[in-house]
């Protein structure tokens, strides 16, 4: 490794005395945010629109655990709790945790870290949105209709033969989302094919803009079989062809392969920008090189890869071939291998660092340790013997969570905090962001460890009402989420408030290296005074040159 | 509030100490992964904690040994899990050939279960302590899921085919089971409690509740829709004869073999022509609607039985089962013992 050249020095103050022209503020009126081409306002389009929906599905869960706060199911009835849990799931899967951060953050940075006015096709990334947005609209018509009871997960032969409820909508909502999600990873995908700034090689990519490019290629190979399934669905419905139903001939496990061969995938949909993020915050806090980097950045395309290999694992019990079993077994242990990579290599990029505790860094480490819970408790799913005992039970609840809340929205609101200056041009309020954080931290583990407990004891998934034995650990789960509710009220009020009253941010406010923080916050609408020309690697902070350890 | 609490599910069969062996294994690792990852990263964010904003650390890019080792070493404890899982697994999916078999059906939102001596259960399944006892279910509606925990085993119930669950109970007492797969609005409510008897005392459980066997009800049946009117010595080879066919290998047009077990029998019984035996022409009708779970039980029941020389005569006495709906709801309410003689003396009145 050569030596190098430092970035320039952060500016920690650079006043706004000129109104230069940013993307917010280059044109005004509705008309200018609807019609938009900007991927900048585009992804503010979506953090508006999943914020919404992250709120609505968080009240579904609220709902959810008061309700298993006392075993005897006295504050609702059975169908709408089960309308309440079914409408989490779709509302936070489909419409929250699968755009959240590809949408949001990948639409805002994927072309300022790589030097691009835009990413490469603008009318389409608007029509994303607008295809998500008639997708919402779905939804909300579902959830106004009468809600729907099947679970998010849709299992015949009881939701489309036996659930009296707005299936076909909610499956529709779920179909156009997924075209929305579609068009996203092809236009990221083509974007970072071709429209690298000079210089910028795959290998000097930031490691966030390969776990997009890894999540696009899941977004773009799986969601087409989630369309699929959802069809055939129909077809049998309306035209009676045997497909899923074994009266017609058909068979219900068949449905289970379709729609998990998407639906694992859509796990790592979900996970893998939020390691993306994770990368980026570790070495800007840690003012230091990432450690490993095409360890980092090839681990995220093995999970892509692998992540379409392990559907059967959640069908053990299922009347599933015991052989099949045995060889979804193997391929998810091997899931484990790229995430430990990952996570040792963050671990040793803040050895010898200069570590800051900024909110953003509170956040990467709580992804680390949380993620580490949830990757490993991971391990008793994939093995065989353990899932029988434990699949359908709360155990599976805890273990997706902790990914899917410990990890991804934990990565998100970090990212969010780290980008937010360059995003709105100002600071957030730091005191209020740490505070936050470590609510979020105590609340999120005590709603959700006692359910690992809860699991192994035996109690089920999806029950109103349970035997009185489980109702400690209960008590304790519906505490932790009325803390995790305030933890998440919280950044809600501060990021309003921080967009007209707080403290200036100035280009660099981290000191980070990436091609985003060379330009102003907030960007100008071509995100560039001139296109830049990259001569180095990702994460160079030191003069020195690097090394490497044996 | 805290009635019963334990932190530790009971273990009351002889899968429950193995799978909970595996099960604190892994806990294990999972403990000493957690805790080596937190205090690294606790170390490291204090002992190298930010102290002035102009110091840039020296750069370290990577370190093929340490790849190597949080490569190999997570791979090898992985694959010690995996086989470990999969002994049990398949110890979990190959049940003892001694078993006793109980058949139990789930609909929304009971469990139905019946031994193989006729007796009836709803929600509740008493069996003998020591002894292996095999479940054969399926589902008359959505998918099921049959859970005991203190015995660590589950499978879910499928319409149209057979799945099997197999226990042997190590402690006397009661024991919740769930379904643990939704099912629709009150699944919640489909719980029931499993009750281990000493043998001799389910002995007795069963002498009380006797009833014709499963397989005597079975060969009525097998009578009564006329399957033996074809499947007979004497029926100039219409169909083939079913003696000693359970568990054996059966070659079928096209030359595909398949194992003869609960699932094929009632395959064929449903949809004949799904799977036609080698040589036979398929001219067998479905019998789709004129048997319920309940009465394909019994004739698979009668079916496993039935060895050489044992098929029923022929009894012309009984209408086509075409034209007898009401006979076919009648038969759905439990025939009575004492019944059984009125059949009798109605074919000698014709």
């Amino acid at each position: 490794m050569t030596t190098v050249a430092v970035e320039p020095r952060p500016q920690p103050f650079e006043p706004r005395s000129i109104k230069r022209a940013d993307y917010l503020n280059i044109s005004y009126g509705v008309r200018s945010w609807l019609l938009t081409l900007d991927h900048k306002r585009i992804a503010i389009l979506y953090l508006i629109s999943i914020s919404i929906f992250f709120f609505v599905g968080g009240v579904f869960a609220a709902v959810v655990r008061l309700e298993l706060a006392t075993p005897k199911g006295d504050l609702l009835q059975s169908d709408t709790y089960n309308k309440m849990f079914t409408l989490h799931g779709v509302v936070m899967l489909f419409f929250f945790l699968i755009p959240a951060i590809p949408a949001t953050l990948g639409n805002f940075l994927v072309p300022l870290m790589i030097g691009a006015k835009d990413l490469a096709f603008p009318r389409l990334n608007l029509m994303s949105w607008y295809v998500f947005m008639i997708a919402g609209m779905f939804g909300i018509y579902t959830m106004l209709a009468g809600g729907v009871d099947t679970g998010w997960t849709f299992y015949t032969p009881l939701s489309p033969k036996y659930a009296n409820s707005q299936v076909m909508t909610a499956a529709l909502a779920a179909l156009i989302a997924g075209f929305s999600s579609i068009l996203t990873g092809l236009n990221f995908m083509v974007t970072i094919h071709k429209m690298r700034a000079p210089g910028l090689t795959w290998f000097r990519l930031p490691l966030f803009v390969w776990s997009q490019y890894a999540t696009s290629l899941i977004q773009i190979l799986g969601t087409p079989v989630l369309a699929v399934t959802i069809l055939l669905v129909a077809a049998e419905r309306m035209l009676h062809i045997g497909i899923f139903d074994p009266a017609l001939g058909g068979d219900p496990v068949l449905f289970q392969h379709l729609f998990w061969f998407y639906s694992h995938p859509a796990v790592y949909i979900m996970i893998l920008p939020a390691m993306g993020v994770i990368s980026e915050l570790v070495t800007t806090f840690a003012k230091k090189v990432i450690f490993g980097y095409s360890f980092i950045a090839f681990s995220s395309v093995a999970i892509a890869v692998l992540g379409f290999l392990v559907w059967g694992h959640h069908m053990f019990v299922s009347s599933q071939s015991p052989y099949a079993g045995l060889i979804f077994s193997f391929l998810s242990m091997l899931v484990a291998i790229p995430s430990a990579i990952k996570v040792f290599n963050w671990t040793a990029t803040l050895w010898r660092g200069s570590v800051s505790w900024d909110t953003p860094m509170l956040y990467a480490f709580g992804f680390i340790g949380l993620f580490t819970i949830g990757g490993l408790t991971g391990l008793f799913l994939a093995c065989l013997a353990t899932d029988v005992h434990l699949t359908h039970t709360y155990f599976v609840v805890a273990h997706f969570h902790y990914i899917m809340v410990g990890g991804a929205i934990m990565a998100y609101l970090g990212g969010l905090h780290y980008w937010w200056p360059k995003i709105t041009g100002r600071m957030y309020p730091e005191f209020w962001a740490k505070f936050a954080a470590i609510i979020i931290f105590v609340g999120f583990n005590l709603t959700f460890f006692p359910q690992f407990v809860l699991g192994y004891q035996g109690m089920p998934r999806r029950y109103h009402e349970y035997p009185a034995e489980f109702q400690v650990l209960n008590v304790m789960s519906t505490a932790g989420a009325s803390i995790l509710a305030v933890g998440y009220i919280i950044p809600a009020v501060y990021f309003i408030w921080s967009m007209k009253y707080a403290k200036v941010a100035g280009r660099n406010p981290w000191g980070a290296t990436g091609l985003e923080w060379s330009t102003t916050s907030p960007p100008p609408a071509d995100n560039f005074e001139k296109t830049p020309i990259v001569s180095l690697p990702p994460y160079i902070y030191s003069k020195e040159e690097a090394t490497v350890v044996p | 509030m805290n009635a019963d609490f334990r932190l530790l599910p009971q273990q009351a069969s002889t899968m429950a100490p193995r799978v909970d062996a595996l099960f604190w294994f892994i806990t294990a690792i999972c403990i000493f992964f957690t805790i080596l990852v937190a205090v690294l990263l606790l170390t490291f964010a204090i002992r190298y904690r930010r102290k002035t904003e102009d110091y840039f650390p020296k750069p370290v890019v990577g370190s093929k040994v340490l790849e190597a080792a949080w490569s190999i070493g997570p791979l090898a404890l992985v694959m010690v899990i995996f086989f470990w899982g999969a002994s049990i697994y398949f110890d979990m999916m190959r049940p003892p050939e001694d078993a006793l078999e109980v058949y139990v059906t789930g609909k929304q939102w009971m469990w139905h279960l019946q031994h193989s001596g006729g007796q009836r259960e709803i929600n509740q399944l008493h069996i003998p302590l020591g002894k292996p006892v095999k479940l054969i279910m399926t589902s008359e509606d959505v998918l099921h899921d049959f859970y005991i925990p203190a015995f660590r085993v589950k499978m879910d119930t499928v319409p149209g085919k057979y799945t099997t669950l197999w226990f042997q109970a190590t402690k006397l007492g009661t024991f919740d089971f769930y379904c643990a797969l939704y099912c629709g609005t009150e699944h919640a409510r489909m719980i029931g409690t499993v009750t281990v008897m000493k043998p001799r005392e389910y002995e007795q459980w069963l002498t009380e509740r006797a009833d014709r066997s499963l397989a005597l009800q079975g060969r009525q049946l097998f009578q009564k829709l006329q399957c033996v009117t074809c499947h007979h010595p004497e029926a100039n080879n219409r169909a083939p004869i079913l003696e000693n066919l359970y568990g054996r290998m059966v070659e079928l047009e096209g030359g595909r073999n398949v194992l003869a077990d609960e699932s094929y029998l009632r395959e064929s019984i449903l949809y004949p022509a799904a799977k036609v035996r080698a040589g036979w022409r398929p001219i067998m009708p479905s019998y789709v609607g004129q048997v319920d779970e309940n009465d394909l039980v019994r004739l698979i029941a009668f079916l496993k039985g039935l060895k050489t020389g044992q098929t029923p005569a022929r009894v012309e006495d009984f209408p086509a089962p075409a034209v007898n709906e009401k006979e076919a709801a009648k038969d759905k309410e439990l025939p009575k013992p004492n019944e059984q003689p009125k059949a009798t003396d109605k074919a000698k009145d014709k």
